[in-house]
């Protein structure tokens, strides 16, 4: 190396030292009043997070060989759970949510102890690992319209959109992930992955409550195999497949209460789901 | 008696039960009077037990790919998400906590000791060729006992906890064996656990940043008075059940317990009362700091029997009766300035005149503030007041400054690497006590009381460590 480049090397490092680097200042998150500061997130970054995502966010922290699903690449800037449609970037609030919230069935446990100060500031610096976020325009999340009252024709609607577009083939045909094409299946890394089975547990990957479920399909969990259903679903529509996937769960919900009522006298009127099923 | 005293002088990581006590008090013995050499051995134990196993369990770092300062400020004190991982029967509710995730070959163990040099002395002991007191001064490289922590879960929701302990000399111990169901009715509000166990402190010398002998324990959780027939410590680990529950970031938290009037010791030796304890906690999500703003407060309400059937002159184990009461209550907090931590602490005990060797009760308080200044995950800075003050003492010809301590520690713990499958910790720490008229509970010199019960005891150590888990 040559005397001035060192100097140059010398002088870069010290910079990085003393000042960190440019964009961590720089780089902040809102959610509701709080702004959260990726400089504050730098710190806590590496005491919560480094170990699976890597120092470099992209990751490849020491523990990433033993995950599996592996930890999200924040250099990417592709996320599974948002509010904005397919391919757009989260809010600082969707991250936040799901920092809060978690992923059930994987490594990434609900950071909910965290103060909500120290969770923004996490959002902050994870935004940092991204040039799109410097970039890209601010996109509004999807409208979530009211959810019409449960009723056995929306249940046996969104049982035909299940069969219609071909939930089956990776949920299988009684939700429980193992349908013909689920063990094909990898995300956008190559690496296999599973789909959701609906009979384990009562959360989903980004969340709990109907208006998550619904989310889910209309925006589609990007780097992953699910779609996003916006063009191809109306809302009402959407919401009529909220309510069966709820009959597919092992819990006490008002949609399971309903199905199986109905299902004591009508069960023999149904087709089957799958490849040779149709509509009942 | 002093070759037990020598014994604990040797261990110098745990610190040792109060050697003046044992030495100037009638604990444990029915009717109180001068102790047995037995009973004197066992309160021994149970503190050298007590203090030893100091609580960082890389088999769940290990368990959930998560690095050590996930649940830890600096190992082994939790941070506020360690917190709410133990209160959820140490699992991470991302529904892998069940054993069935697990490999196959996973154990859930951990090892911890502390090779280490010290230096110990302490003013106005008496021997043999200095009957009127002289400073005396052990230095050299020791060991800490190892702790063996296994902790895991035996299926969802439900919990288990074993630390048999190994003294630096061999001596074996139970320092915890319990169950633990969580969830009860899926409400976080409702667990029980039953064995042997921590109670619910919020500032944990279970998870101490202190290891001198003089640095590595708190006043507040085990002074007992000069005469004291009690044996009680908030530090000792009980025997008993605990019903607790917390909100579900644990910002709120509550822990009831029922506990045999044993202090920690197996075979019911003591009567058939139970102790009851409480603890009370708010957290509040102000400022930007590392945690955080919690508030707390506890009591102990407990019994000590005095008197006993007896077979051959010799007590009957299980059989205590008349029994006598003594409380502790106080309240502490948990303050968070960006990376600098603050835990006040402030108590008041009282024992009953039946325990206090004397005609009235006898009172004291205790206050404390402990600082950590938590400059990364590696590297943290520490500091500890702490105040002791007698208010009454139980025989009325003490003098009420007999037994006071003013105790103060510094230091530093440095982290080389931040790991999930282990870690190791070099300590520094100088430790300092001043008691009047007995020897400071870390027993260190000969062990024994000064000359006058008005004399001023200085003791100090010095700590260079090497503590690592695996």
């Amino acid at each position: 190396m040559r005397p001035h480049s060192r100097l140059l090397a010398l002088l870069s490092g010290l910079g990085l030292l003393l000042g960190g680097p440019a964009v961590a200042r720089a780089q902040e998150s809102h959610v509701g009043a709080i702004t959260g500061h990726a400089v504050r997130g730098q710190q806590l970054y590496r005491r919560y997070c480094v170990g699976c995502h890597g120092k470099a966010g992209d990751g490849l922290g020491e523990n990433a060989m033993w995950i599996d699903p592996k930890p999200r690449d924040f250099t990417a800037a592709v996320f599974k759970c948002r509010s904005t449609p397919t391919g757009a970037l989260p809010t600082d609030e969707d991250l936040f949510n799901s920092v809060t919230r978690g992923f059930v069935t994987t490594n990434m446990p609900p950071w909910r102890p965290l103060t909500p100060q120290n969770r923004a500031d996490v959002v902050a610096y994870i935004k940092t690992f991204s040039a799109r976020w410097k970039t890209a325009r601010p996109v509004t999340p999807i409208t979530i319209p009211p959810e019409p009252a449960v009723n056995i024709a929306s249940i046996l609607h969104g049982r035909e959109l299940f069969q219609r577009l071909e939930c089956w083939k990776c949920h299988g045909p009684a939700g429980h992930g193992d349908g013909p094409s689920a063990h094909e299946l990898t995300d956008s890394k190559e690496n296999p992955i599973r789909p959701y089975n609906f009979e384990t547990g009562s959360r989903f990957m980004c969340g709990t409550t109907n208006q998550d479920l619904y989310r889910i399909f209309m925006t589609g969990l990007d780097g992953s195999p699910m779609p996003s259903f916006a063009d191809q679903v109306r809302p009402a529509e959407a919401w009529d497949l909220v309510h069966f996937l709820r009959t597919l769960q092992t819990l006490d919900t008002p949609e399971a209460a309903l199905w199986k009522q109905w299902l004591a006298t009508h069960a023999g009127e149904l087709k089957p789901i799958g490849p040779e099923g149709g509509q009942q | 008696m002093l070759k037990s005293l020598g014994r604990c002088t040797r261990l110098l990581m745990h610190g040792c039960l109060p050697a003046a006590l044992i030495v100037s008090t009638g604990a444990m013995r029915p009717g109180g009077g001068a102790p047995s050499e037995t009973s004197r051995r066992v309160l021994l134990r149970d503190y050298e037990a007590a203090v030893s196993a100091r609580r960082v369990i890389p088999a769940f770092a290990r368990k959930y790919n998560l690095p050590c300062s996930a649940c830890h400020t600096v190992w082994p004190e939790l941070s506020a998400f360690g917190q709410s991982f133990k209160d959820n029967g140490y699992q991470l509710g991302n529904d892998r906590d069940s054993p069935i995730w697990q490999s196959n070959t996973y154990w859930p163990i951990a090892m911890r000791t502390t090779p280490q040099w010290h230096l110990e002395s302490t003013t106005h002991q008496i021997t043999d060729a200095a009957p009127g007191g002289k400073t005396i001064t052990q230095v050299g490289f020791d060991l800490s006992g190892v702790d063996f922590l296994l902790l895991g879960t035996l299926y969802k929701d439900i919990t288990f906890g074993l630390v048999p302990t190994l003294d630096a000399d061999g001596t074996t111990g139970l320092e915890a064996a319990f169950v633990r169901f969580d969830n009860l009715g899926h409400s976080p509000w409702a667990n029980v656990k039953v064995g042997k166990f921590e109670l619910d402190n919020l500032l944990s010398e279970k998870r101490f940043t202190w290891l001198s002998a003089n640095g590595g324990f708190l006043y507040a959780y085990h002074y007992l008075p000069v005469g004291s027939a009690n044996n009680f410590g908030f530090g000792d680990n009980q025997i008993g059940v605990e019903f607790s529950g917390h909100s579900i970031n644990s910002y709120t938290r509550y822990s009831v317990s029922l506990l045999t009037t044993d202090d920690g010791e197996p075979g019911v030796p003591g009567g058939k009362s139970m102790d009851a304890m409480f603890t009370l906690s708010r957290a509040f999500a102000l400022g930007s700091g590392l945690g955080p703003q919690r508030f707390g407060v506890f009591g102990y309400l407990g019994h000590r029997p005095t008197a006993f059937e007896t077979s051959g002159g010799n007590p009957i184990p299980g059989t205590g009766s008349a029994n006598m009461s003594f409380v502790r209550f106080g309240a502490t907090a948990q303050l968070w300035l960006g990376n600098l931590e603050l835990i006040p602490l402030v108590s008041h005990a009282s024992d009953d005149v039946a325990l206090g060797g004397g005609t009235q009760k006898p009172a004291w308080n205790t206050a404390l503030l402990e600082t950590h200044y938590i400059a990364t995950p590696q590297l943290m800075i520490q500091g500890r007041y702490e105040l002791l003050r007698m208010s009454k003492q139980g025989d009325p010809a003490i003098p009420k400054t007999t037994g006071n301590a003013d105790a103060i520690a510094l230091g530093v713990r440095v982290y080389p690497f931040l790991f999930s499958r282990d870690g190791m910790a070099i300590h520094g720490e100088f430790a300092m006590t001043r008691t009047i008229g007995t020897v400071p509970l870390s027993g260190d010199g000969s062990g024994v009381d000064p000359a006058t019960q008005t004399t001023a005891v200085w003791s100090r150590s010095l700590l260079l460590a090497f503590d690592f888990a695996f």
